[in-house]
């Protein structure tokens, strides 16, 4: 197993026929993912890389019976974009999209709130790399083959970040059930805790490594959630050591504006928790073979 | 992004919010002129900087007549404030707002921002205003009342009715003050803030509710839809590397150690700062160019870079995930060609084809220092660096 998505979820590309939609749905075929087909309004009925384009996700949803959505939409449409994927009943829905304005996002997260929560959909993202999960599907825009399958799930907010970790962890021969990246920006569609739950509950998973960064609550709430809740070990590294107050850096939401925002406060408070520090990006890999070998 | 106090000003006055009466001046006489036009006997001269506490460094003067107002605008007017918030460089003062005197009987402290944790919009107020809201929730946390809305509905009457009855204020002057924070909230919710302070609200002795100071910051990501926002940049009060930067694409942040960087995606930079720092050395500045690290962003950077004096080693540092490492290397190369960097280079790349990519650096004529892992990387920038100062 592995979270999210496996081999046999159905995706649908949400901004098909542009360019970036388009080579990255190549990418994700050409990795095995099962994409079903695409939706750019406007072009319905048309055929774009082998595959049916659809008016709205909802005439996708119909004829392909898609679970899944990934997002190449530009800021100014995606918020919608993800409503018409709530609405369709989507099940997961990955957000590319770098940019969306926080307002748009508040306004998607209170408008998901109308459905139950069997029925809810899940968002990923936004400005986020998306999920793999090694050796059956990625829905998503990173680099697949630098990830071997195995039992570590990955969950963080930077893409290159988490690719740096999981290329340490394939030279160490460590492999990964599911890589989840939940995006830089202040308020997303998932946090660290969404996803550290639902890695407690798969059998495939045996150990979690969070990728966190300075600014919000979402890391130490992450650890809090793993003391009370979970029984699987989780190792984090958190970026931004070097970081000065109150600038943003890069990722609309990497800023430290309240008491434990800052990385040095995070790692401070995770250890509290019971979370395992990686104290350097350099040695991720390292702590977590240590942590699997049982030598800490 | 971040606006002028007399900008909000005049975006708080539009949602229907009292303010002092007041205008903006260039020049001495100018400011001069203004007074006399508002009237009365006393008058407050404020720098127009992008920062806090401008009272304490000297940015704000109580002038009793006109000619005073006109010697306070020539003292202010092309210095550089410096107050705990600009680092020591200070910010270049090229307005002064002109406003009268309130005679004041209370100061409260109202403010709005994003709350990450609940995904609200969070209504702050307390009945110590003046007083930083840093101060107030260490020295005065018993005084802060926090009011979640619900960002769908928007803020209700009854809330802001309850968050002015709990700053004590008198019957009379409830519905007014409640006029004032629902109009905050408008200005927040419809301008795409990402804060909004009025700090401090003050009642006047005359039962006025007046904004005496305010700041406001925008959501970047927005502005596109937001023009009268857009407008209102002040490009005089950003660090011009910071400004060349976002002009071009490129996230970046001055800092204050020697050792430059070039990063892809904002994580691996922070990650790399770190790294550097973790290795002996200061980083000089966070730059992300993107995940996609194209040649013509790879030039960019390096300009950037090299631009800062402080810079004695540039880290380069891109790890290829859909773009190739070959690609980004034969972009290095083309960069190296266009521009001189007469420093060490260390250059790290990762992810794919990186032996192509290695091969490319090496078969060129670019005079730089391999590494191969993230740690190397660091250490090898701050080996060169030491080597130049032995020098």
């Amino acid at each position: 197993m592995s979270i999210l998505i496996d081999e046999n979820t159905k995706i649908i590309v949400q901004g098909f026929t542009g360019k970036i939609g388009s080579f990255h749905a190549q990418e994700m075929i050409d990795y095995g993912s099962n994409v079903v087909g695409g939706v750019t309004p406007g072009k319905g009925g048309s055929t774009h890389l082998g595959l049916p384009v659809f008016n709205t996700v909802k005439d996708a949803v119909k004829e392909t019976d898609a679970e899944a959505s990934i997002l190449f939409v530009p800021p100014s449409y995606a918020a919608d974009s993800a409503m018409e994927a709530a609405d369709a009943g989507i099940k997961v829905c990955v957000a590319i999209t770098d940019g969306i304005p926080s307002h748009d996002m508040i306004k998607v997260k209170r408008y998901m709130r109308r459905y139950a929560k069997s029925e809810k959909m899940t968002m990923i993202g936004p400005n986020c790399a998306g999920i793999i999960s090694p050796g059956k599907s990625m829905l998503g825009i990173m680099p697949g083959h630098i990830y071997k399958k195995g039992s570590v799930g990955i969950v963080g907010r930077s893409g290159t970040l988490g690719y740096e970790a999981a290329s340490q962890m394939k030279e160490l021969d460590i492999g990964v059930s599911t890589s989840v990246g939940i995006g830089g920006d202040p308020i997303n569609g998932s946090s660290f805790r969404d996803v550290l739950a639902r890695f407690e509950e798969d059998p495939d998973t045996d150990i979690i490594l969070m990728i966190g960064e300075i600014g919000g609550p979402q890391e130490v709430d992450a650890g809090k959630f793993a003391k009370e809740n979970m029984k699987k070990p989780v190792v984090a590294y958190i970026a931004g050591l070097t970081a000065p107050k109150g600038r943003v850096m890069g990722h609309a939401g990497a800023i430290v504006s309240a008491y434990g925002e800052s990385a040095v406060e995070k790692v401070e408070l995770l250890k509290e928790s019971g979370v395992t520090i990686s104290k350097n990006p350099s040695v991720i890999g390292d702590t977590i073979k240590s942590v699997l070998e049982g030598q800490l | 992004m971040d606006i002028h106090e007399y900008q909000a000003k005049k975006i708080l006055s539009d949602f229907g919010i009292g303010i002092p009466r007041g205008g903006i001046a260039y020049s001495p006489e100018n400011a001069e002129y203004k007074a006399k036009e508002i009237g009365g006997s006393c008058w407050v001269v404020k720098a127009q900087v992008h920062s806090g506490a401008r009272g304490k460094a000297g940015g704000i003067i109580i002038c009793n007549d006109a000619l005073e107002v006109a010697r306070a605008a020539d003292k202010l007017l092309g210095k550089k404030l410096v107050t705990n918030q600009t680092g020591p460089s200070g910010k270049i003062i090229n307005r002064v707002y002109i406003e009268e005197a309130s005679d004041i009987e209370r100061e409260l402290y109202l403010g709005l921002v994003f709350d990450r944790g609940s995904e609200c919009i969070m209504v702050v107020a307390s009945t110590e205003g003046g007083m930083s809201v840093e101060e107030i929730s260490n020295k005065k946390p018993e005084t802060i009342i926090r009011s979640k809305i619900e960002a769908a509905v928007g803020i209700q009457e009854f809330q802001a009715r309850e968050i002015a009855f709990n700053l004590g204020i008198e019957t009379g002057l409830i519905s007014r003050t409640a006029e004032v924070i629902e109009g905050c909230y408008r200005a927040f919710s419809e301008l795409d803030a990402t804060m909004v302070e009025v700090n401090p609200l003050v009642i006047t002795k005359d039962k006025h509710v007046l904004a005496l100071d305010c700041k406001m910051s925008f959501d970047n990501n927005a502005l596109f839809r937001r023009n009268d926002v857009s407008e209102l940049r002040d490009k005089s009060q950003e660090n011009p590397s910071e400004v060349y930067a976002s002009d071009r694409g490129l996230n970046y942040v001055g800092l204050d150690g020697n050792i430059g960087n070039i990063i892809n995606g904002a994580g691996l930079a922070m990650a790399s700062m770190d790294m550097i720092k973790s290795a002996g050395g200061e980083p000089a500045n966070f730059l992300d160019i993107g995940g996609g690290a194209t040649p013509e962003k790879i030039v960019k950077a390096f300009k950037l870079v090299s631009s800062d004096e402080k810079v004695k080693v540039i880290l380069v540092n891109i790890f290829a995930g859909i773009n190739r490492c070959d690609w980004v290397a034969e972009g290095i190369v083309q960069a190296l060609q266009t521009i001189k960097i007469d420093m060490p280079l260390v250059i790290r790349l990762a992810g794919t084809n990186v032996e192509k990519g290695n091969k490319i650096l090496k078969e060129s004529n670019i005079n730089y220092i391999e590494a191969h892992s993230l740690k190397e990387a660091a250490s090898k920038a701050v080996e060169a660096l030491k080597k130049i100062e032995v020098k």
